[in-house]
Parts: C-alpha cells; structure tokens; sequence
C-alpha cells in the first residue's frame, strides 16, 4: 500500500514537472485570480454557463483553470484549457456581478495571449489567423476597400444567386453573408467630415472604428448629428485605426498596441474634448488602453489620458440635459444590451433614458436583456453552435415583447441579431441608438434646416484642429 | 468495473456530451463555495449532468450495482464542502434540470426540478403576486435542490421561517436508484415525516429530483428601514427590544463597521461609514399594518441611542440598502484575499455575550472579524479575514475557528444557523451532541444508505460510518480506477 502510494506520488510529480505554466509577456495577474472566492454567484449570468449547464464553461470555473495553470496543475495547452479560454465570449457579465470585484476580462484576455504565445499551431492555421484578423483590421483603408466591395456585391444579383446556388453553404459563409446589414451611406473617411451646431457649448471627437465607419457609416453620421444638436461641435480626428478590440479578444497583444498608440496619437492631436464612441466593443477596449500599455513607458499615462476621454455616445447623451427631440417616432421597441456597455462599462440607464426621451417611442423589456446574444466580435463566425444557441434564446425573448424593433449599440449585435431573428421567423427590424435618436430630431433634414452646420470634404486641418 | 466500461456506461446513459471523465475536465468540480483551507478539494471519479429523473436514477442503479458513491450537486455555492466528493465518487451536477414543471396560483405551489435557481422562481411567479421565501443571500445562484438539502435559510426567514417551511413535497431517487414521491405532512396526518428528514439532509439520504415548493403571497406593503449605531452593543439591544416588543419584522439584520467598510465603496448603498453598526430592518404586511410597525421600530431604535435612521424612499431604494446585505459576503473579496465564514447560532439572549467573545478571539488571535448576521434569529455569521499565502494565517484562522465555536456552544448555540455541517464541521459534531445522539443520527442514515455510497463522509464524524474503514475502500477504488490525487 505504501510502496503504492509512493509509487503514485513519484508519477503525478514526474508529471507535475512536464506542465507548463504561464511564461513570456502577458502573464494572468497572478494577485487578481485569487480574488476569485469560488462563492460561484456569478454563474447564472454567464451565457455559455446557461446553455450548458457546465461548470467548465462558467466564469468560476474558467478562473479555476487559469490559477490551475498557474499553480502547476494544469497544462497550459491542455485541450480542455484551450477549448474554455475561447468558449468564453469575454462578454464581461460574470465581471459586472462579481462582488469580490474580480477583473476577469483582463485575465481571460492575458490567458489567450499565453496561448498565442505558446501554441504550437499548424502553419495553416497561423496563416488562415492572420489573414482573418489582421488583413481586414489592421488597417481602416483595407476594410473600406472589402466593405465597399461588399457594396457592390449586395447591388448586384449575385447574392440571390449565389444563396440558390448553394455555394455560399460550402464555403461557410452563409452566416456571414446573412449577418451583414445593407450597405447605405458610403464610408464616413476619417478627417473628412464634421458637424457643427450654430453655438457650440463643447466639442468631441467621434471615434470612427473600421466596420462602424465602413458598414454602419450611417450610424456614425446619426451620433454626429445628435451630438451637434446637443451642442458639441464634432469632427472625426484623422489618421485613427481600428481599436484593437478583436484583436485583444484573440490574445493578439501586440497588434492590439500597436493600434492603440496609432490612436493615442491620433487624439492627442485632435485636441482636448470627449472622445466618443458609437460601437460598445470598441468604447469598452478604448477605456482599457491604460491596462493595454501599462508597460509601455511612454505610452503609459498618455494611455490613461486617452482612456479618460472615452465615453459611448449614449453615456454621454443620455443624461437629464438631453436636449429634448421634437419629433415623434411611433415604434414600438426593445433594447438589446451589448455586454461590452452594460458589463464592460457598466452603462445600462443612459441608453433608456434617452429612449424614453423619445416622443411616440414605447420601450418594453425583453427577458435577459442584458444577456449575451452570441455576437462577441467574431465568436459567432468560429463558435457558431454556441452563438446560435444564445441568437435562437435572444430571438425568443425578442419575439414574446411582440416589438417591431430592437435597439442595440454595437455593429457585432446588430449583425448577430439580424441573424437570429431572421432564422428564427421574428420580423423585427434592427436599429442603432444613435439612428432612433437622430430620427427624433429630424435626421438629416434638420441640417437642412440650418440647426447646424454639416461639412464635408473640409480640409483636413478644418476637421481635426478647427472644430 | 473497470474505469473505461464505468464511463462508458455513464454516456448511454446521459449521452456523451454530459459524462466528464478526464482530469482536467474533472478539476473544476474539485470545490464549491467554501473557503479555501477549511475544506479540502477533491476531484471526483466522474460528473455526469443528467436531465431527466430516469438518468439520475439510472446512474444511481449502475453506481450503487458497483458500489461507488455518488454526490448531488447544484450551484456549488454551498459553504461546507457539501458538494465535494469525498473520496472520489460521481458528482450529479444537477444545473441542466432546471425547468418549472407547473405553477398553480390558486393552490400557491409550484413543482420544479431541483437546478431551478432560487431567484428566478421568485422572480417568474412576481407577475402572479407571490414568492418563493427561503432567500439565502446567495439567491441569486444557488438552486432549489440545494436549500432543500442544506435546509437553507436568509434574511426572510425571521419571519417566513426556513426552508423546511416552504417544502410540500419532493420526488427522490433513493439509494439503489428507485424513486419515490413523499408527500409533506399537514396538520392532523400520521406516520412518519419523512419530508421533514429529508429536508436538511445534505445529499445523504437521497438526491431529489422534483420539489413542490410553497409560494407565499407577496405582501401589499413593504418598508426597509436602516438604523446606525455607535456600538454593537446599542445595535444588540434595539434588537432585543424590537423582538422584545412582541415586533416579528420580516427581517432583521446587522452589520458591524468592518463589513461597512468592505460592503460601502462597493455598492454605495448608503450605509454611514462611521456606523459601528447598522440595524436593516424590513416591514412587511397591509399598509396600516407596517406603517404602525415601521413607526415603533424607529422610535425603539431611537431610544436604545441610535445615531440614525433612514427609511428608503423608493423600490430602487430598498433594493440598494439590501444589496449592501447580500453581496456582504462576498465583497469581503475587498478587505482580505480569503475569508472564513462561521455559520453559528446563538440564543438572541446571548448576542451581546457573544459578539463580546467574537471580539477577543479577534484581539487573542491578530485576526480581522466582520459581523454581518440574522441578529433576529441569533444566527452570526462571524467571517475571519486573512490570506492564505500569508505563513500560519490558515493555522491561526483554524485555531481562531475553534475557540469561536467553542465560546458559541458554551452560551449553548448551534453548529450551524443554514450553512450545515457538510465535511467543513463534522469533526465538530461530537463537541454538541452526544454519543447516542450521533448513532442516532447514523442509524437514519443507515436507513436510507445501507451501504454509505450517498455523499460519504459528510456530516457524521469518522467513526459514526466507519469512517476510516470506508476511507481505505476509497481510496483503493480511486487507485484502481486511476484517479490520482493532485
Ligand atoms: C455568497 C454566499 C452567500 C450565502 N448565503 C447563504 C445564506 O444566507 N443562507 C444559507 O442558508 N446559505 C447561504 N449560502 C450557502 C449556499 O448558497 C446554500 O447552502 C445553498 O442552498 C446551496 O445551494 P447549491 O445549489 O449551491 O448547492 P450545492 O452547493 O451544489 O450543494 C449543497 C449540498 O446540497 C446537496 N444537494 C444539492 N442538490 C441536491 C439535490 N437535488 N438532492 C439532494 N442533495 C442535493 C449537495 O450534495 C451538497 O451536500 C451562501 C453561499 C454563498 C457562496
Ligand atoms: S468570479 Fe467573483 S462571483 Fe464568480 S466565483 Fe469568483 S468571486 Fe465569485
Ligand atoms: S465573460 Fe461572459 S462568457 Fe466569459 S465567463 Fe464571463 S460571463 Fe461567461
């Protein structure tokens, strides 16, 4: 029995010291994952955590991973690790109700970044990787240059044809295909355009993002409307990138900084005023820059700086000074809460305060509004059973408002959820905040009407220093 | 059996997506809620997550034909070890059986399976005006199935009594699989209670599988209260007077200045931070009827020297002054890396006594002690804070724990108020009751586990289920089966 025991012992040590642990930059803060208490009060908000029912796919038990591999215990490339470190959608909702005040995105974000590290991926893969994120991302021109493409492909008859044909089932991108909204307004190009209200009582600069500024440009042009009518003189700073957020999500680091000094820079000299942002993926990943360049010693407090400023448009409008739109939108809505404004940055009144501002508008709530809808950047292209098993839910909480549109405040949700209403037959229209709002005060009508000043194809100092 | 047939079988029988078998799958279900030290982590032999009656049975057929243990397993947030798997048994998660099966508003019942979230059954039923009354503070996670096991209790229960109370009947596969459904007495009925034994049982005489549950009819009127207090002691006494006054207030609840400091940056939910304790009270019944009330409670609370008292304004108001209250617990995240929760009860004579000793054993030991507790009932929850990484704050924590529990039993309090013994106070067990009491105790279970292979080693200290014995066969078993202990 003894000589048994030992014998055990000896092996789980041997293979104690195979593991292998958490090395190189980006380590998991070691401090913050043992604030974790295990009390588990954050499981049933946890989206993957509701379908499956499994601990493994809960925040608790993910933290529970993530200090197993810093303890030894576990294998950093342990399929099991692996599988729960992207299973997460990092939506944050476990974070916004953890009352121990464990800062899980930061750590799942660090765990993945090990992974990066340490992955040992076939070469196809590390391509197929960087051609999927880092073509379209990392440069705001590349994206334009897809979307307008896409522009003329939604034109076409192609997309009819091609859905017949069944081609596009093969090559998987039917959901894809599906996801994505039509193109209406060409692309708002950084530096080119800004909204100036007759008195302008304050100014901000409106964060452009890739797909926001390329995909829903006319969500864009809506906040700058409403911000012009609520007194802010507002441009788009030229020379901006993409935030970085996918590429954070992906424990991709060092694309992810590389962007955000781009951005820095770029704000820094388009002057002082609020930054504000139209897409809750990027508005949560641009208040993060600080904890992103934390060891970047010139970049580290104008991080901070920068992070600061960053407020979602919402945030910003959705207060009790809200100037009080005249006109009457009769619709009946519900409001999806993307999880990077209610979890990731906390911002769950200022949206309803401004919907309820509307004349003629009547909110009802949906069942779970703030729960995952299965968008998550891109986790409903490569976790497709999950992210629709959360749309289907989502469809159904939607369906039994009996609204005729939903209202969100992310481009990932409102892709996601044009899906999943549409599987599932709910006919329901989706809108940005933003939209409703500008159609409250009149669009782009009151323009016209001379409530303020709109430019466009102003030189480029005009829009970045002038404003 | 051998380990690969024994997993196999598992699959049939829940479908191969529900069986966890390898170690790394099988690590997270090492723990629950309880604090890190005080009990061991175990990983089990398998977990299974069953969605019907007939696989849990199933599983219990085939585990109990093998004679290997089995452990039910809800939300995990219990706080003595209850759902650990002592010696490596099957852990039935039972979190995908989580359907309401029928509500009847006239009758005021619902029947649920036991994964049912304790909140989410009250917040489905607010439409039909009731709820569910047993409210641990971790309602918002734990399931039915679990308060039903650890005869669970919360703020509410002062008035509402525990779960026990709320329990009509419940559907349970025993131990060699076969299922029953047993009925709760009413007044005037005969023969034995056995809802009643089952109630509290921590996964030791059965795993249940249905839950009729009573639902109460939400009141018309409700008012929280929040006095401040410049001692303990003045807190204690508006508590004695309150109760003392023939007031049931539907709930009574004290904080002392350590959980205001880790609870108020928290949540802000305006608890004066120079407050050496805050008194929340709630009223709950017809208008007249909890204005009155509401109305002498303040003026009691006056009289013993309160240095405050606000009565929230709104429904938005309320929730905040609670959530101070229930999240108390878990924001301790914020003073201290670990935390160690007693769950003793006290008679309500002996608070001021015993929060007197609560005090030294801080000042002996050179340990932090929050009081956040159900003063109306005399159930403290005195937490130790420290960090485990610290050299000898385990060791102290532990003997600290000790002499609490010893200065609790001498006043003649209780183990546990609602957190139950599980494998975190079994070695305490013999301190309170006696030798026959404890065979007692084993010859029930003894009863219904003939065998001892329902959540072993919980409960009954070594020795009442030859303990060391079975502890042997465990661990023979976890070698034969390839488990290695990590
Ligand atoms: C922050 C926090 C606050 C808490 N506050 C309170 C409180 O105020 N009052 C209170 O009473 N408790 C409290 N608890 C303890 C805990 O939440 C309760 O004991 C709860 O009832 C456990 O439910 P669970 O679903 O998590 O059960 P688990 O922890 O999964 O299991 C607990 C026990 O029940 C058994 N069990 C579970 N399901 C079944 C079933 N279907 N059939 C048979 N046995 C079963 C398990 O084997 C185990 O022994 C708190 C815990 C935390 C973390
Ligand atoms: S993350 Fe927070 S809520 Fe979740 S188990 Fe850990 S301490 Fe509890
Ligand atoms: S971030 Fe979202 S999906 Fe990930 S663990 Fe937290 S709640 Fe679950």
């Amino acid at each position: 029995m003894a000589t048994e025991a030992s014998a055990i012992e000896q092996t789980v040590a041997e293979a104690e010291r195979a593991l292998r642990g958490y090395s190189g930059h980006d380590v998991p803060d070691d401090k913050l994952l043992r604030d974790c208490v295990h009390c588990g009060m954050c499981l049933p908000t946890c989206p993957t955590y509701r379908l499956t029912g499994s601990e493994a796919s809960s925040p608790r038990g993910r933290l529970w991973m993530m200090r197993a591999v810093a303890d030894g215990r576990l294998d950093l490339l342990d399929d099991a690790f692996d599988e729960q470190m992207y299973q997460c959608l990092n939506c944050r909702a476990c974070e916004a109700v953890c009352p121990s005040g464990v800062q899980y995105g930061p750590l799942v974000e660090a765990a993945r970044s090990q992974l990066e590290q340490h992955r040992p991926r076939p070469a196809w893969q590390r391509v197929a990787r960087r051609v999927a994120l880092r073509f379209p991302f990392d440069d705001v021109r590349r994206m334009r240059a897809m979307v307008s493409g896409l522009k003329l492909y939604q034109r076409s008859p192609l997309p009819g044809l091609l859905r017949k044909s069944g081609i596009l089932r093969l090559l998987r991108l039917e959901t894809l295909e599906a996801m994505v909204p039509p193109v209406r307004e060409p692309a708002l190009i950084s530096g080119e355009e800004s909204w100036e209200p007759d008195a302008a009582t304050n100014r901000a600069h409106l964060f452009n993002g890739c797909v926001m500024s390329t995909v829903f440009s006319d969500v864009n042009r809506a906040a700058g409307r409403s911000l012009a009518h609520n007194g802010y003189a507002t441009n788009v700073p030229a020379r901006q990138q993409c935030c970085g957020a996918l590429f954070v999500h992906a424990g991709m680091m060092d694309e992810a900084r590389r962007l955000a000094r781009i951005n820095i820079d770029a704000f820094e000299s388009a002057g002082e005023g609020k930054i504000v942002v139209t897409a809750a993926g990027c508005g949560a990943a641009l208040k993060e820059y600080d904890h992103l360049l934390k060891d970047d010693a010139s970049y580290r407090i104008r991080a901070k700086a920068f992070s600061d400023r960053v407020v979602d448009v919402s945030e910003l409008l959705g207060t009790g000074d809200l100037v009080q739109p005249g006109g009457d939108v009769s619709l009946d809505v519900t409001f999806q809460e993307p999880c990077h404004l209610a979890h990731a940055q906390r911002i769950s009144r200022q949206p309803r305060t401004i919907l309820e501002a509307i004349p003629g508008l009547t909110l009802t709530e949906m069942r779970e509004s703030s729960l995952c809808c299965g968008s998550a950047g891109i986790y409903n292209i490569i976790r497709r059973d999950m992210a629709d098993g959360l749309g289907d839910r989502k469809a159904e909480s939607v369906r039994d408002t009996g609204v005729s549109t939903v209202v969100t405040a992310n481009p990932g949700c409102h892709m996601q959820l044009r899906t999943s209403l549409r599987r599932n037959g709910v006919e329901a229209d989706v809108i940005h905040i933003a939209q409703l709002l500008d159609r409250a005060y009149g669009g782009q009508h009151a323009a016209e009407r001379g409530d303020w000043a709109f430019t466009r194809g102003d030189a480029p100092h005009q829009s970045t220093g002038k404003s | 059996m051998d380990r690969t047939q024994l997993i196999a079988d598992l699959e049939r029988i829940c479908g191969p997506t529900n069986v966890r078998s390898v170690p790394s799958d099988l690590l997270v279900y090492e723990y629950d809620g309880s604090v890190d030290g005080a009990v061991d982590t175990e990983r089990p032999l398998a977990v299974v997550l069953p969605d019907s009656t007939e696989q849990v049975s199933a599983v219990v057929k085939l585990a109990s034909h093998n004679g290997i243990p089995v452990v039910a397993r809800g939300a995990g947030t219990g706080l003595s070890g209850g759902a650990v798997a002592r010696g490596g048994g099957i852990i039935i998660a039972l979190t995908r059986m989580e359907r309401v099966l029928r509500v009847d508003p006239v009758s005021r019942t619902a029947l649920v399976e036991p994964g049912v979230i304790n909140l989410e059954l009250s917040q489905l039923v607010a439409g039909q005006g009731m709820f569910f009354a047993p409210d641990p503070s971790s309602q918002k996670a734990c399931t039915i199935g679990g308060n039903v096991a650890e005869n669970s209790g919360g703020p509410h229960c002062l008035k509402y009594g525990v779960t026990t109370n709320h329990i009509l009947g419940l559907e349970v596969v025993l131990h060699d699989g076969d299922v029953v459904w047993i009925d709760a007495h009413g007044p005037g009925a005969a023969g034995l209670d056995l809802v009643a034994i089952l109630v509290g049982s921590e996964g030791m005489l059965g795993i249940a599988t249905k839950v009729l549950v009573r639902l109460m009819p939400s009141p018309d009127s409700v008012h929280v209260h929040l006095a401040a207090f410049g001692s303990m002691d003045d807190a204690a006494a508006a508590v004695t007077s309150i109760i003392g006054a023939g007031i049931l207030p539907a709930s009574l609840e004290m904080m002392d200045h350590l959980t205001i400091e880790a609870v108020e940056p928290a949540y802000h939910a305006g608890y004066p931070m120079d407050a050496a304790a805050v008194l929340l009270v709630e009223v709950d019944g017809t208008r007249q009827e909890v204005a009155e009330t509401s109305d002498r409670i303040a003026a009691l609370c006056r009289e013993v020297g309160a240095t405050s008292f606000r009565s929230a304004a709104s429904p938005a108001e309320q929730e905040l002054l609670w959530k101070g209250r229930k999240m108390a617990l878990a924001a301790m995240g914020r003073l201290a890396p670990n935390y160690y929760l007693h769950d003793t009860v006290v008679p309500r004579t002996k608070l001021t006594e015993t929060l007197q000793s609560v005090n030294d054993i801080s000042r002996d030991f050179g340990l932090p002690i929050a009081n956040v507790f159900h003063a109306g009932d005399g159930n403290l929850h005195p937490l130790m804070l420290f960090d485990r990484r610290r050299d000898g704050d385990v060791e102290k924590v532990l003997e600290a724990s000790h002499a609490l529990i010893h200065a609790c039993i001498e006043v003649g309090g209780a183990l546990s108020g609602e957190h139950g013994i599980g494998s975190e106070k079994r070695g305490y067990m013999e301190l309170v009751f006696t030798r026959d009491d404890l065979v007692a105790m084993a010859g029930v279970k003894d009863a219904f586990d003939p065998r001892g292979l329902l959540n072993p080693e919980k409960v009954l200290p070594k020795g009442y289920v030859c303990g060391e014995v079975r502890a042997l066969h465990n661990q023979a078993m976890a070698q034969k089966h390839g488990i290695h202990p990590m």
